[in-house]
């Protein structure tokens, strides 16, 4: 069977560094009210950790962990949890009103809803980041399908 | 209440990849109901003009540091337009969208153009007005690559780039008009612009603006991207682009720019009146040699499109009226004639013109309907095609514009002749008998 | 002045390579470089003259910050820019499979 992916330094670099990635994608995401990044930078991060894991071992790897129906459906809800946060603050009053407590300055969990935005903001960016890489890579052209049968 | 014009297309678009998951028929239902509730509430907008301007403050900021969004007379008519003919065009693709094998991707899509077409008539906001109009363009993009045929994937790149460039330009004149008055709510904008005198820059942001908003609007520079993906689009995408969009992102955005925000100066009225007399001739004559029935009909748009372009540019109480009427009467008859060549193609498999013939006995309700849009679109009295002329050629001979008066009489004859073949060769008893597939 | 004048002259040549180039995929960076121009330009908009980074910081309360508006717009713009490039890229991947070249001269079915 053909060996898939990279060789194996960068397998080996490659387990070390991913979840390092996430880690440091998780942190720009919940810090968004804090420091420069919030939720389309902490999602592209993301999103790029699951990317190093196609580059370095080939598509199976990182579709067995994710498959596609999941990421389209984490995208969808994603969408949802922003437009519900939204339609949170249509009922108290005006569309986007910052319903939830906003504690001290400079604190991790203060300012309102702009966490739980960040978070709903990184769900779609992820997904859909992934989703466009993987419905790229995954193209196969009806000639090379026919090379690989022979 | 305004926020029901984006909140409800949105939620659609992110539930349908979900739903239809479930069970694929649900997509159709859930967008024909959220079709047919933004006509709804659009009908309702009409009284809630009553009291004046309606202003809403998104998340409670007020203005000039919040986003606030915007109704009035000329909203209300564009959100009856592109909720009509949306609810509309929806109901006609149940059963047009089953040939395709996404039918879900469509329906996705389509509440995101929905949606994009909604925010971009309420913004009351230039930078808010220009993410809903990349919205609507994007969803535009991938719905006239829909079928993935190879002709549709090549339409499809030619409106990609030109309308990228389009928004860039956009975005450029956005950026020279903030940096000038430092603010990006629409109606500080005008205040400041009446204050303040560095008038160069502001020309030059009105140029830029005339050459992005044309190239959406497919004025005739700027139209090569019309008449390849007006065909290549499904037949409902089709009566959408060339019914509602170019209006809603073109002609309206262009109106609110160059009447509420920057002012109405000779030199635009001049710029105006010429692109749409070019448009309106250039148009018309180059739809007359045309066998495929979609691309005359996309040719057809362009020089209608002049039409309105040459009645507001008039500035006259008259002529903005009747363009503003033309531009609601063409919504209706194009995407008429737009459902009717789909319906055509649908049932015989051609647009060809020289191919079709005799179709009157099996598709009655089709060759009644494209009778009377033919006749409204040339302007036979009294369907409304002919009002609405009617008003732009006075206002045209009162404004003392002669050239532009004879211009568009003319173009109308040559309409009535161009929609004369076409009607008389698909639609007659008793010609050619092509196969119903 | 001079670097709005730099960032207008990015633009164009962007826009000369995407009217010249004949290769599909050499329009698409042309593209990108014309959003990227404009992207530049706003954010050279929001400068002001020895400002720094418009950060609240607890201890250091700085008072002389560049516009961060504009920053924020154009973070939209590009995520704007880099759907486009996303529906590019794949349109571009099936002409491909559909016309078997990348040239734009061979790609011209739709005529009249």
């Amino acid at each position: 069977m053909k060996e898939r992916g990279m060789s194996l330094i960068v397998k080996r670099i490659t387990k070390i560094t991913v979840s390092l990635i996430f880690l440091f994608g998780v942190y720009i995401l919940l810090h968004g009210h804090l420091t420069p990044g919030g939720g389309f930078a902490g999602g592209v991060i993301i999103a790029l950790s699951f990317i190093h894991l196609v580059l370095a071992f080939g598509k199976e790897s990182a579709l067995r962990r994710l498959s596609e129906a999941a990421v389209s459906v984490i995208e969808s809800c994603g969408g949802l949890m922003f437009w519900g946060i939204a339609l949170l603050g249509f009922m108290g009053g005006y569309f986007f009103l910052n319903v939830l407590p906003k504690g001290r300055p400079f604190d991790l969990f203060s300012s309102g809803i702009i966490m739980l935005c960040n978070i709903a903001i990184f769900l779609k960016v992820g997904a859909g980041l992934f989703s466009i890489f993987i419905a790229l890579a995954i193209f196969r052209m009806p000639s090379e399908d026919k090379r690989e049968n022979d | 209440m305004l926020p029901i014009f984006i909140i409800v297309p949105l939620a659609c678009a992110f539930l349908i990849p979900v739903i239809s998951k479930i069970r694929r028929d649900f997509a159709p239902l859930f967008a024909n109901l959220c079709g047919i509730t933004l006509l709804f509430f659009s009908l309702n907008s009409i009284s809630w003009l009553k009291g004046g301007l309606k202003v809403y403050y998104l998340g409670g900021w007020r203005p000039p540091f919040g986003i606030c969004m915007v109704l009035d007379g000329l909203t209300v008519l564009m959100l009856l337009v592109v909720n009509l003919i949306g609810c509309l065009s929806l109901i006609y693709s149940i059963g047009y969208i089953k040939r395709y094998t996404a039918p879900q991707l469509y329906y996705t899509l389509f509440s995101l153009l929905l949606a994009g077409l909604n925010g971009v008539v309420i913004s009351g906001d230039l930078f808010n007005l220009f993410v809903f109009l990349e919205i609507t363009s994007i969803a535009s993009y991938a719905l006239v690559a829909f079928g993935t045929e190879a002709e549709e994937l090549e339409a499809a790149f030619k409106y990609l780039v030109l309308g990228s460039v389009a928004s860039t330009i956009i975005l450029l004149g956005i950026g020279i008009l903030l940096g000038n008055v430092s603010t990006l709510n629409m109606a500080d904008i005008s205040r400041s612009i009446n204050l303040s005198t560095s008038g160069n820059l502001i020309s030059y942001a009105l140029a830029l603006f005339t050459m992005g908003f044309g190239l959406k609007i497919a004025l005739v520079p700027f139209h090569a991207w019309l008449p390849d993906a007006h065909p290549a689009a499904p037949a409902p995408m089709s009566a959408m682009l060339s019914g509602v969009v170019i209006k809603t992102i073109g002609v309206y955005a262009l109106i609110r720019l160059v009447f509420n925000v920057i002012g109405f100066k000779p030199v635009v009225s001049l710029i105006f009146i010429w692109l749409g007399i070019i448009s309106m001739s250039i148009g018309v004559l180059l739809a007359i040699g045309q066998w495929d029935f979609k691309r005359l009909l996309a040719y057809h748009s362009i020089s209608q499109i002049g039409y309105v372009i040459f009645a507001i540019g008039l500035g006259t109480p008259l002529g903005i009226s009747g363009g503003l009427l033309h531009l609601f009467n063409h919504s209706l008859f194009k995407s008429l004639l737009f459902l009717n060549a789909g319906s055509v193609e649908y049932a015989t498999g051609t647009r060809d013109l020289g191919k079709l013939g005799g179709l009157t006995k099996e598709m009655p309700v089709t060759s009644n309907t494209c009778l009377v849009a033919s006749l409204s679109i040339a302007g036979i009295p009294p369907l409304c095609g002919f009002w609405s002329k009617l008003i732009i050629i006075i206002a045209a001979f009162q404004a003392h514009n002669t050239a532009g008066g004879t211009a568009c009489i003319f173009v109308a004859l040559i309409t009535l002749a161009s929609f004369l073949r076409c009607r008389n060769m698909p639609l007659s008893a008793g010609l050619k008998r092509p196969s119903l597939a | 002045m001079s670097l709005y004048f730099l960032c207008l002259v990015l633009f164009s040549l962007g826009i000369w390579c995407l009217l010249i180039k004949k290769n599909l995929i050499k329009k698409i960076v042309g593209l990108g470089i014309t959003e990227y121009a404009i992207n530049l330009f706003f954010i050279l908009l929001g400068y002001r003259v020895d400002g720094e980074a418009p950060i609240l910081d607890k201890y250091n309360p700085i008072t002389n910050f560049v516009d961060p508006l504009p920053q924020a717009l154009i973070l939209t713009s590009i995520v704007i820019g880099l759907g486009i490039t996303a529906l590019m890229v794949a349109i571009t991947i099936r002409l491909y499979e559909k016309y078997r070249t990348f040239d734009i001269n061979e790609i011209h079915r739709l005529r009249g």
